[in-house]
C-alpha cells in the first residue's frame, strides 16, 4: 500500500471502521495494518464503508459493486469491439 | 483491497492498439497517472503502439508560480510559522527554497493535510501560522470544510488552489500541440463530476476519458479515446465508474462554493488562465494571508519573478517536450538538486522520469 505523505493529488483507499459523529472524524483502516483517524465532512459514511482518502479527508465512496462489474464491462468492451 | 489488474485483458488491449497502426497523441494532467504510466512502463509500451501520451500541467506544485512561493518565503522570514506540503518547500524560489530557509531556522513545517496545520495553530496560539493551500479541485474541498469549522484566529492561507477545466481550454487555444484525446484525472473528476468537462468535447470535438490509476485503467482509457475516434464521436467517458458519478461529490462542491470565488490565475508555464483559480470570499478576509498581511506583502505585487536559468518546466507542462529532451535533466538537475520544480514533485514529470530511469 503506498502510504506516502508528499504527493499532493494522491488518493487512497481504506476501510471505515469506527465513527465519531461529533466531530465528523472518522478511523480507517489501510488494510496493511496502518489506521488514522480522517475527517469524514465531505462524505456520508458507515462503518464498513470503503472511502477513498486524500490529505486527510474522505472525498469519496467506492462503489464495491462497480468495482466487482468493473473487469467484466473491460471484457465486453473489448470482446464487442474487436473480431468483428 | 479495490485494485483490479487482469494481465490477459492488459496484453489484449496492447496487441488490439498495435493492429491498428495509428499515430495518436493525448495528453492527461495527473502525477498519479504519470507514475503509473512510467513506473510500469507503460508510457514505453505504448509508444510501441503509435500512442503517445505526455502529462501536461497536472502536478499543483508544479504550477505554483515563482511569486506565490516567493510570498511562502516572504512570510516566513516575517516570523510566521510557514506549513505546506512536503514537495512544495523543496521548490527553489529566487534565491531560495522554503527548506533552505528552514536551514537557517526559518519555521517551516511539513504538514499531510491543513488539520495538521491547524493543529499547529491551537497549540502556537503566540505565532501566526499560514498554510500554503495548493491543490487542485481534489484538495479545494479540504480547504474549505476546514475554513467554515471555524479555525483559531491565528491561523490563515495563502491561497493557490487552481482548477482544471480551462486550464485545459486553454492550452487547447494555445494551439501549440496536436491533442487527439485527454485521459481526464479521477481524483479530481471525484470532486467535480464528470459535467464540467462536457464543453472541451462540445467545442473543441476532443474525446476524453476519466480514468482510474491502475495500469489497466489507463489502458482502457486509451481503448475508449481509440473507440471513439474511430467511430467519429468525442463526448465524455467514465472508466472510473468504480469512484467517480458524472454529478461528483455534491457536498464537496457546496463546501467549495460556500468558501470560495473563481478567479483567474497565471499557472507557471502559462499566461493568466481565465477562471481557473479559487480565492476566498470577503466573508472569510481574516483567514486570508493576502490580507492579513497585505502590508508585508505589497512589495511583492508588482515584482516579476523569474523562473529558473535553463529550465525547461513551462514547455514540460504545456505537454510541448519531455523530460529527457531539457538539457539539464540528469545532468544539473535531479531529484536531490533540482533547477525546477519538475523534479522536485513526485508528481512532476522530471521527478518520475528520473525515479523510474533505471528500469528503462
Ligand atoms: S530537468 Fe530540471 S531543469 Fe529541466 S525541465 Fe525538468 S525540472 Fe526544469
Amino acid at each position: 500500500m503506498v502510504y506516502n505523505r508528499k504527493i499532493v493529488c494522491l488518493a487512497i483507499p481504506g476501510k471505515i471502521i469506527k465513527i465519531d459523529d461529533k466531530d465528523n472524524l472518522a478511523t480507517i483502516d489501510y488494510g496493511d495494518g496502518t489506521k488514522r483517524i480522517i475527517n469524514i465532512s465531505l462524505v456520508d459514511v458507515k462503518t464498513g464503508d470503503y472511502v477513498l482518502v486524500h490529505a486527510g479527508f474522505a472525498i469519496e465512496i467506492l462503489d464495491e459493486d462497480e468495482a466487482q462489474k468493473t473487469l467484466e464491462l473491460f471484457r465486453e468492451i473489448l470482446s464487442d469491439t474487436e473480431g468483428k | 483491497m479495490f485494485s483490479i489488474n487482469d494481465n490477459k485483458i492488459v496484453h489484449e488491449v496492447l496487441s488490439n492498439i498495435k493492429k491498428k497502426e495509428i499515430n495518436l497523441k493525448f495528453m492527461h494532467v495527473c502525477g498519479t497517472h504519470q507514475d503509473a504510466l512510467v513506473k510500469n512502463g507503460l508510457d514505453f509500451l505504448l509508444r510501441n503502439c503509435g500512442i503517445e501520451i505526455g502529462q501536461g500541467p497536472g502536478c499543483p506544485v508544479c504550477v505554483t508560480t515563482p511569486k506565490e512561493i516567493e510570498e511562502m518565503i516572504f512570510l516566513a522570514k516575517k516570523n510566521k510559522i510557514v506549513t505546506t506540503f512536503g514537495d512544495m518547500i523543496k521548490v527553489p524560489g529566487e534565491k531560495k527554497s522554503l527548506q533552505n530557509l528552514k536551514t537557517e531556522g526559518y519555521d517551516i513545517k511539513t504538514v499531510y493535510g491543513i488539520e495538521d496545520a491547524i493543529s499547529i495553530a491551537k497549540k502556537k496560539t503566540d505565532k501566526e501560522i499560514v498554510f500554503m493551500a495548493v491543490g487542485f479541485e481534489t484538495t479545494a474541498p479540504t480547504t474549505a470544510s476546514t475554513i467554515l469549522n471555524n479555525p483559531p484566529e491565528n491561523f490563515s492561507i495563502l491561497c493557490c488552489h487552481r482548477t482544471i477545466p480551462f486550464a485545459l481550454k486553454t492550452i487547447i487555444e494555445m494551439g501549440e500541440l496536436k491533442i487527439d484525446g485527454l485521459i481526464e484525472p479521477g481524483h479530481v473528476s471525484t470532486i467535480i463530476g464528470s459535467e464540467p468537462f462536457e464543453f472541451i468535447s462540445r467545442e473543441y470535438n476532443i474525446p476524453q476519458v476519466i480514468a482510474g490509476f491502475e495500469p489497466i485503467d489507463i489502458l482502457m482509457g486509451v481503448w475508449m479515446l481509440i473507440k471513439q475516434i474511430e467511430q467519429g464521436f468525442s463526448f465524455v467517458q467514465n472508466e472510473y465508474s468504480r469512484v467517480v458519478k458524472r454529478e461528483g461529490n455534491i457536498k464537496a462542491q457546496k463546501v467549495i462554493n460556500e468558501v470560495f470565488e473563481v478567479c483567474d490565475i497565471k499557472w507557471r508555464g502559462f499566461p493568466i488562465i481565465p477562471k481557473s483559480g479559487l480565492i476566498l470570499k470577503n466573508d472569510f478576509d481574516k483567514y486570508d494571508a493576502r490580507k492579513k498581511f497585505e502590508d508585508d506583502l505589497k512589495n511583492l505585487q508588482d515584482y516579476e519573478f523569474k523562473e529558473p536559468k535553463g529550465c525547461r518546466c513551462g514547455e514540460l507542462l504545456r505537454g510541448l517536450i519531455s523530460p529527457q529532451e531539457c538539457p539539464l535533466f540528469g545532468i544539473k538537475c535531479f531529484p536531490d538538486k533540482p533547477v525546477g520544480p519538475c523534479m522536485v514533485s513526485m508528481e512532476g514529470s522530471c521527478n518520475i522520469e528520473y525515479k523510474y530511469l533505471k528500469n528503462k
